[in-house]
């Protein structure tokens, strides 16, 4: 066993990890935070998508170890203050259907808008081409994005009436 | 999935990583993004007894201009070299490989000395590496040593690099500015992986080109460059004509892999394809 130091959605744990411990398994288990999904356990699918030190990575393949020291953001610290523009975004925009994929979408696109602030469509499908989504056909969640790039912006929100697909 | 138990070992310098290597023996696994070996393990495809890991050391970490060289790290993601404005503007087929590596999480954390360490036949490393006449740089605790890229490559999954050695730079000589660059891909849909990757560097001077540097990942088990294609042009002017018959040469002098994405002839045939497409925007 090896002991770790994480900051978590601004909280500081002092854990003992098995270096075999998967990060998803870290958060999801030793932290309770089940926000973070696993899906495909092998990094394509983006489900289990968190900040680490800033940019979004798969947690399924980091392990726990590694983190040693590092600053880790996950869905359940978006919601801080109100709804993050994002969650709102895609509550507005219809940017879910199951769920599922949602968590790792919003953190993989926190980084996005973060770097670049006003994204064409071509580049928000680029950017979240890391993460899939089986329900939405993921027009609404570009538009999700859209809404929320535009809300941090402080512009004009875009008209919130989703394409039924 | 979760791999077997193993050692975990983090180094804070290339000393530190050098002698872990040689403490751990055989046994010991480098971890660099992970990106290949976190899979391997968790399939127990790969089983160490020993992890080091190298991700944080900073000093591996860095592009930067030498001499005549352009310089990289081997802990330099994929994401920071697709970020590259040096390197966009000396070698622009790096940073175009780079940008293409699945997807930003994975370039986010997998490395470049750890996929050309993995070697896996559809890496998108070697084909811009091999045309732009890279050295890789190998350390261990004798010493150092530097290998051209061509190489380092020598099968599937199988290089130059021993096992108490570290990949710590890749160097990459700096182009004159008469030679563009480039590198397209045929990628497969889901990983994004080259089925055939193809980079073209060439050099231009009144009106023919003087030297051209073609290589190809996915199509072979072993990156190569293809001398074939290069020789049917360099001289020439670069027409349309000469192009395609350049690119019709492509991967004759190899064993050209089949699986179920693409089979031997279409692979071949794609081969022919894109050489013709880097070419024709390299002298465009
Ligand atoms: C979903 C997904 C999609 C991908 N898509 C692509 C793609 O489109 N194109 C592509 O080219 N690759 C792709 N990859 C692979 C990715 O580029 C990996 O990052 C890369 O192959 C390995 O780099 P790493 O830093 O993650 O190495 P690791 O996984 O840490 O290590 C890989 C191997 O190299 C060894 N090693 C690592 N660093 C060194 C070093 N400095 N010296 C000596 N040995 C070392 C390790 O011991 C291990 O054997 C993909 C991976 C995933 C998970």
């Amino acid at each position: 066993m090896k002991e770790i130091t994480v900051t978590v959605n601004g909280v500081e744990h002092t854990l003992e990890v098995d270096p075999r411990l998967l990060l998803v398994h870290l958060i999801r288990e030793n932290l309770s935070l089940t926000g973070t999904h696993i899906g495909c356990d092998t990094s394509n699918c983006g489900a289990c998508t968190i900040l680490l030190d800033g940019k979004s990575i798969k947690s399924c393949t980091v392990f726990a170890v590694q983190v040693n020291g590092k600053n880790i953001a996950t869905v359940e610290g978006l919601a801080a203050d109100g709804l993050h523009p994002l969650q709102e975004g895609f509550k507005e925009t219809h940017g879910l259907h199951c769920g599922f994929c949602t968590p790792g979408m919003l953190m993989r696109a926190v980084e996005l808008l973060e770097k670049n602030p006003n994204p064409t469509e071509e580049e928000i499908r680029w950017g979240i081409s890391g993460n899939l989504c089986r329900c939405t056909g993921y027009n609404n969640i570009v538009r999700a994005i859209q809404y929320a790039a535009a809300k941090m912006r402080g512009d004009e929100l875009p008209v919130t009436d989703p394409e039924f697909v | 999935m979760i791999p077997s138990e193993f050692e975990y070992c983090r180094a804070g310098s290339v000393e530190e990583a050098l002698d872990l290597l040689a403490q751990k023996g055989p046994d010991a696994k480098i971890l660099a993004g992970g990106h290949s070996l976190l899979p391997a393990m968790k399939l127990r495809l790969n089983s160490p007894g020993a992890v080091i890991d190298i991700s944080g050391i900073g000093e591996l970490s860095y592009i930067k201009e030498e001499g005549s060289h352009l310089v990289i790290g081997a802990c330099t993601t994929h994401g920071d070299i697709a970020k590259s404005t040096l390197l966009s503007e000396k070698i622009p087929m790096i940073v175009e490989a780079a940008a293409e590596i699945g997807d930003v999480q994975v370039r986010n954390k997998g490395t470049i000395g750890g996929s050309l360490a993995h070697a896996d036949p559809a890496a998108d490393w070697p084909a811009s590496l091999l045309a732009g006449e890279a050295e890789i740089v190998l350390a261990s605790s004798s010493g150092e040593r530097t290998v051209a890229a061509v190489d380092f490559f020598q099968g599937l999954f199988t290089t130059d690099l021993g096992e108490n050695e570290l990949i710590t730079e890749i160097r990459l000589p700096i182009p004159d500015a008469y030679t563009k660059s480039t590198y397209v891909k045929f990628e497969q849909p889901a990983s994004r992986f080259a089925i055939v990757g193809c980079a073209a560097s060439i050099t231009r001077s009144n009106g023919s080109c003087d030297k051209v540097r073609v290589a190809f990942t996915g199509v072979s088990s072993t990156p190569f460059r293809d001398q074939a294609v290069e020789q049917a042009l360099e001289g020439q002017a670069p027409s349309d004509d000469n192009i395609e018959a350049a690119a019709e040469k492509a991967a004759m002098s190899v064993e050209v892999m089949g699986d179920h994405f693409a089979s031997q002839e279409y692979r071949k045939h794609l081969a022919k394809v894109y050489a013709r497409r880097a070419l024709q925007a390299v002298l465009s």
